[in-house]
């Protein structure tokens, strides 16, 4: 025994006296055992005051020994970067840790902030519904964000590694107490699969601080033989350290195992997938405090933990003891730390009924009872010196102690079945709820199911509010709600267990209320005149315990969190200068070299003057084959798709059954039944999955087949006056003069070199333009012998950027960027196809509706600049009207400093802009408007002689 | 998280399908009127109970099916294939029972 630990026992407990740990608690340094956890470690130490409230800075001591601890919330770094809202009471005292307490300032022990605790009639529940109004929230919310909530975000790069896996089993157990390590023996004696879970680093639940009989022998050595016989079985898998936080539908369950998080090496938590084919759920019960005044001081302690920190880490949490109870397990409880050496110096019971075993087992012992009696309040102000009760005669009377044991009865840990769909049921006589319809495939056992071992002793009195006003009783410790905030929602009508929740905040801290929600129910009903079963129950909702995000994310984080698509070529695009952003998934060239507005002239004007290279790999190419395929198309596209030739190409809108334009681009018919249909470059699988919807669910009786062949093929866009004379002396490839390849076909074949190759002569540029396709794999090398063809410097690569000045110039619209969800084909200029169009296809009784008729519609028109040196962004709106009318008219879509036209031009959206052809508008952009003139959209070789050259 | 019967992989994982929605009405033809019209495209019943709905299983055969699922209990009743008739399935009023959530 470390003599630096004072109220360390000489004997017993789960601890290894053999080594020592040291950790840091703010600042000083601490001596424990493994086996220990902080708080274990800290109260051998003597510590009291762990934490601070939330809400008002009461100095608080540890509650609980287990997940449920409100209280002892510490920001923790063990080598993994600092982690906030660590429960003490289950963070194992490791070697070199390093704690610190939270929400105070400058220390645990004297806190300014406990200002608003003195101040607190200031903050009743609901404060903030009524305070902030004048002059407005605005003039607080600083102030509150600062106070607001505990714990610090740890900065820095997260050190821990996270990953998912994903697992099956026949029975998952959650919980390794008696029940549920006896219901694992069970299963796996059966040779089913078997998984046991349990949040602990060690198995045995209850038995590892309150042994009893089992079949006859000593719960240790039950518990060491069933962990050995579990052991020695290849179908059972032993859990520990980690935490069933969800139950999902179908019998899934998520796991948060940090068995691996606390290594020096790099420390490792998994989230755990696991589908079970059964569920156990032996989750123990949780031990609920009692309600009296100053009942939230340091020194008051659940009765079990009481027990659990004597009888599992050998801690005397106090020298005088008293106990408050309302049943029956808080006597087994506190009988047992008596016997342990904590001696108990009173039982304060609120039933007048204890049973005479108990009484009896009381005076052997040397304790004064006190049933019937009603605890007032307890004594002291950063640590108890007593507690005042009026007993059974109503005289009040005081007991001397540093430490009150409390037991408000015990409710079984049902979050797991009720996110299962399990259905609770309220017990009149335990005073709690406890499963009553179990879902299919799912058990309840042990004290989860409400079986806590005294179903014969006397039933548990439910906490009331004290008569007396004897200071204020918490019923919240970590959200800093007391009965009388119960009381003010109450009269303020906030009488539904959800809106009270909600009003009060009380059980949305951290703890998720597993050691209030019970009391403030019990408290709604009393006051309301129900019973609790009426009032009802919270949804609990996954998860159990805080899961770290990192978690959560597994290794979907940074390259991993969505990860690039990359050219083929990507290397060469490299090698050529080029800056690449991301469009879409894809990493794409935007353009190439240092300075982005000369590069980007430089690339559109030798487009326009000479010749331009584009990598056109990433347009969506889907292959549509078989007898019905151009009847399919017909049914897809805006355009008639039954008239086009083969080897010939056209252009196409898809509209979705709104009528709205979701997809554009060129469709080839390569033969009679064989069809490609280009998406836009971001959309193929969206359109090729949309294609097989369309196939799959509604023109099933059609045959064809859809394959989306995009990644298969590279492709070579070729664009200006020397485009074709470049691309004609690759050896092998068909004659492409106008008069025999002119705009708008197709071929396909094989280069001399056998290389097979499709061409399509089209045009997003405006200028005489092909798009080379071949093999994925072979698209750098093509490239460089267009290159080498073109000669030195003549063949200029384009970036992304330069592509789309280019088509703002023609005044092609990029669907997406210059239409939205509301826009249909009328709106950009397709009304003739539409009407021209006989038969029915996707969208097209929408475009019949008269509010899609409508002339006063957005529709899409050029505007230009009347100032030549300006510029305008996409997002800037059209406006009309003075300041004080003023409204928007519509918005710009594409702009661009036009390097051909040596201007800035635009397309944009709005309203009736059919007719105002020529009329003046106003474009406003951060505070200045812009005279500008509305045009035709297409401000570059409108009659498409170059492109057709 | 479900688990679905794929009619042509077997049971998989919820995470290996895409969600269609309800299965709608069939196709109106072109005349029909503007409210009949907006019924098919946004009206859909949501029912506490029994749903026939779309999934496909777009990580796997990427087949198209329909599903009969109780939304209360998310028990799967029945799969059969896109443009088949629905089976009739026999649910003994379980949701109804059950109360729902």
């Amino acid at each position: 025994m470390s003599p630096s630990q004072p109220l360390r026992k000489a004997q017993g407990g789960r601890i290894d006296r053999t080594r020592t740990v040291a950790f840091r608690f703010d600042g000083r340094r601490y001596l424990g055992h493994p086996g220990d956890t902080l708080a274990s470690a800290l109260l051998a130490n003597g510590v009291k005051v762990m934490g601070r409230s939330m809400k008002l800075h009461r100095p608080r001591g540890v509650l609980s020994a287990g997940v449920e601890e409100p209280n002892a919330l510490f920001s923790v770094d063990w080598g993994s970067g600092k982690i906030p809202s660590i429960r003490a009471t289950v963070m194992p005292a490791l070697d070199g840790l390093v704690a610190q307490s939270q929400n105070c300032f400058p220390s645990v022990n004297f806190d300014l902030g406990r200002a608003l605790d003195f101040t607190h009639r200031l903050w009743p529940a609901g404060f903030y519904y009524k305070m902030f109004k004048w002059p407005s929230w605005r003039a607080f919310e600083w102030a509150v964000r600062r106070t607001a909530g505990i714990g610090r975000l740890p900065d820095g790069t997260d050190r821990t590694r996270y990953r998912h896996l994903n697992s099956h089993c026949d029975v998952l157990v959650v919980g390794s107490g008696p029940s549920g390590l006896a219901a694992a023996l069970e299963a796996g004696r059966r040779g089913e699969d078997v998984l046991v879970v349990e949040q602990d680093v060690a198995f045995g639940g209850s038995l590892l601080h309150d042994p009893m009989a089992i079949d006859g022998a000593a719960s240790d050595d039950w518990l060491e033989a069933a962990l050995a016989e579990l052991d020695g079985m290849d179908n059972v898998r032993l859990m520990a350290n980690a935490t069933a936080a969800g139950c999902y539908d179908h019998n899934l369950v998520t796991i948060h195992d940090r068995s691996a998080a606390y290594r020096s090496d790099g420390p490792v938590e998994t989230f755990h997938k696991v589908r079970a084919r059964r569920i156990v759920l032996a989750t123990g019960a949780t031990e609920q405090p009692m309600l009296f005044g100053n009942n939230d001081l340091p020194g008051i302690m659940l009765a079990g933990a009481v027990h659990a920190y004597v009888g599992r880490y050998a801690v005397n949490c106090g020298q005088r003891v008293a106990g408050v109870v309302n049943n029956d397990a808080g006597w087994h409880s506190l009988l047992a730390v008596h016997d342990a050496g904590t001696a108990v110096r009173a039982i304060v019971d609120t039933r007048g009924d204890v049973e005479r075993e108990l009484l009896d087992a009381a005076e052997e012992r040397g304790i004064a009872v006190h049933p019937g009696a009603t605890p007032l309040t307890a004594r002291g102000s950063s640590g108890v010196r007593g507690l005042r009760f009026a007993a059974a005669n109503e005289t009040t009377k005081q007991v001397d102690c540093d430490l009150i044991a409390m037991s408000g009865g015990l409710n079984p840990t049902t979050q797991l079945y009720s996110q299962a769909g399990g259905k609770l049921r309220y017990d009149e006589r335990r005073h709690c709820f406890v499963p009553d319809k179990d879902p299919a495939d799912l058990d309840v056992v042990g004290a989860a199911s409400g079986s806590f071992g005294w179903e014969n002793g006397s039933s548990v009195r439910p906490c009331t509010v004290a008569p007396v006003r004897t200071g204020r009783q918490w019923v919240d410790f970590q959200h800093d709600v007391t009965a009388a905030d119960i009381e003010l929602a109450v009269r303020e009508n906030y009488v539904s267990v959800e809106h009270m929740k909600r009003y009060t905040t009380a059980g949305m801290a951290v703890d998720q209320g597993k050691t209030s929600n019970l009391g403030v129910l019990s408290l709604l009903a009393q006051l309301t005149g129900r019973s609790p079963g009426e009032v009802g129950t919270t949804t609990a909702r996954p998860q159990f315990m805080p899961v770290t995000m990192g978690a959560i994310a597994g290794n979907r984080r940074g390259d991993f969190y969505r990860p690039a698509k990359r050219l083929a070529a990507h290397d060469w695009h490299a090698g050529e200068g080029a800056v690449f952003d991301d469009y879409g998934a894809w990493k794409r060239p935007a353009f190439y070299g240092d300075d982005r507005d000369a590069s980007i002239a430089r690339e559109v004007l030798a487009v326009r003057q000479s010749v331009g290279f584009f990598d056109g790999s990433p347009l969506g190419k889907i292959e549509v084959k078989g007898p019905d395929a151009a009847r399919f198309l017909d049914r897809i596209y805006v355009n008639n798709v039954l008239t086009l030739k083969p080897g010939r190409v056209r252009y196409g809108l898809m509209l979705n059954e709104n009528g709205v334009v979701i997809d554009d681009g060129v469709f080839v018919r390569q033969d009679e039944d064989h069809f490609l249909v280009n998406t836009t470059s971001g959309n193929a699988e969206r359109i090729a999955a949309w294609l097989e919807e369309w196939h799959q669910c509604e023109f099933f009786d059609m045959r064809l087949v859809l394959s989306n062949v995009t990644s298969q093929w590279a492709v070579a866009t070729l664009a200006g006056p020397d485009a074709r004379a470049v691309l004609q002396s690759l050896p092998g490839l068909i004659d492409l003069s106008t008069a025999s390849f002119p705009h708008l076909r197709f071929a396909a074949g094989h280069l001399a070199d056998g290389m097979p190759y499709r061409l399509q002569r089209v045009s997003f540029s405006g200028e005489q333009s092909y798009e080379l396709s071949v093999p994925s794999n072979r698209a750098a090398s093509i490239f460089e012998r267009l290159q080498a063809a073109a000669g030195p410097g003549k063949l200029v690569p384009i970036g992304v950027e330069a592509l789309m000045v280019l088509r703002t110039e023609k005044g092609f619209v990029h669907v997406g960027v210059d239409t939205d969800g509301t826009t249909n084909p009328l709106d950009i200029g397709f009304g003739a196809v539409v009407d021209r169009k006989q038969r029915d296809f996707i969208g097209a009784r929408s475009l019949a509706r008269p509010n899609d008729r409508r002339t006063d519609r957005r529709q899409l028109v050029g505007f230009e600049l009347l100032d030549r040196n300006a510029s305008v962004p996409a997002g800037a709106h059209f406006v009309t009207g003075s300041n004080g009318g003023r409204r928007s008219e519509g918005f710009v879509t594409s702009a661009c400093d036009s390097p051909t036209l040596g201007r800035t031009i635009g397309i944009g959206l709005i309203e009736g802009g059919f007719g105002r052809k020529g009329e003046e508008v106003l474009v406003y952009d951060s505070g200045r408007n812009l005279p500008a003139r509305i045009v035709d959209p297409c401000f570059y070789d409108p009659s498409g002689e170059r492109m057709r050259a | 998280m479900l688990r679905i019967p794929c009619p042509y992989c077997g049971e998989r994982d919820e995470a290996e399908f895409r969600y269609g929605g309800e299965v709608p009405g069939s196709i109106p033809q072109t005349d029909v009127g503007d409210q009949a019209w907006a019924d098919y495209l946004f009206a859909r019943d949501n029912p506490k109970g029994l749903v026939h709905e779309r999934w496909c299983h777009s990580h796997g055969c990427g087949q198209w099916f329909n599903v009969v699922r109780d939304t209360v209990t998310h028990r799967i009743h029945a799969v059969y294939g896109a443009g088949e008739a629905p089976p009739v399935v026999d649910c003994s009023n379980e949701s109804q029972a059950d109360g729902g959530r």
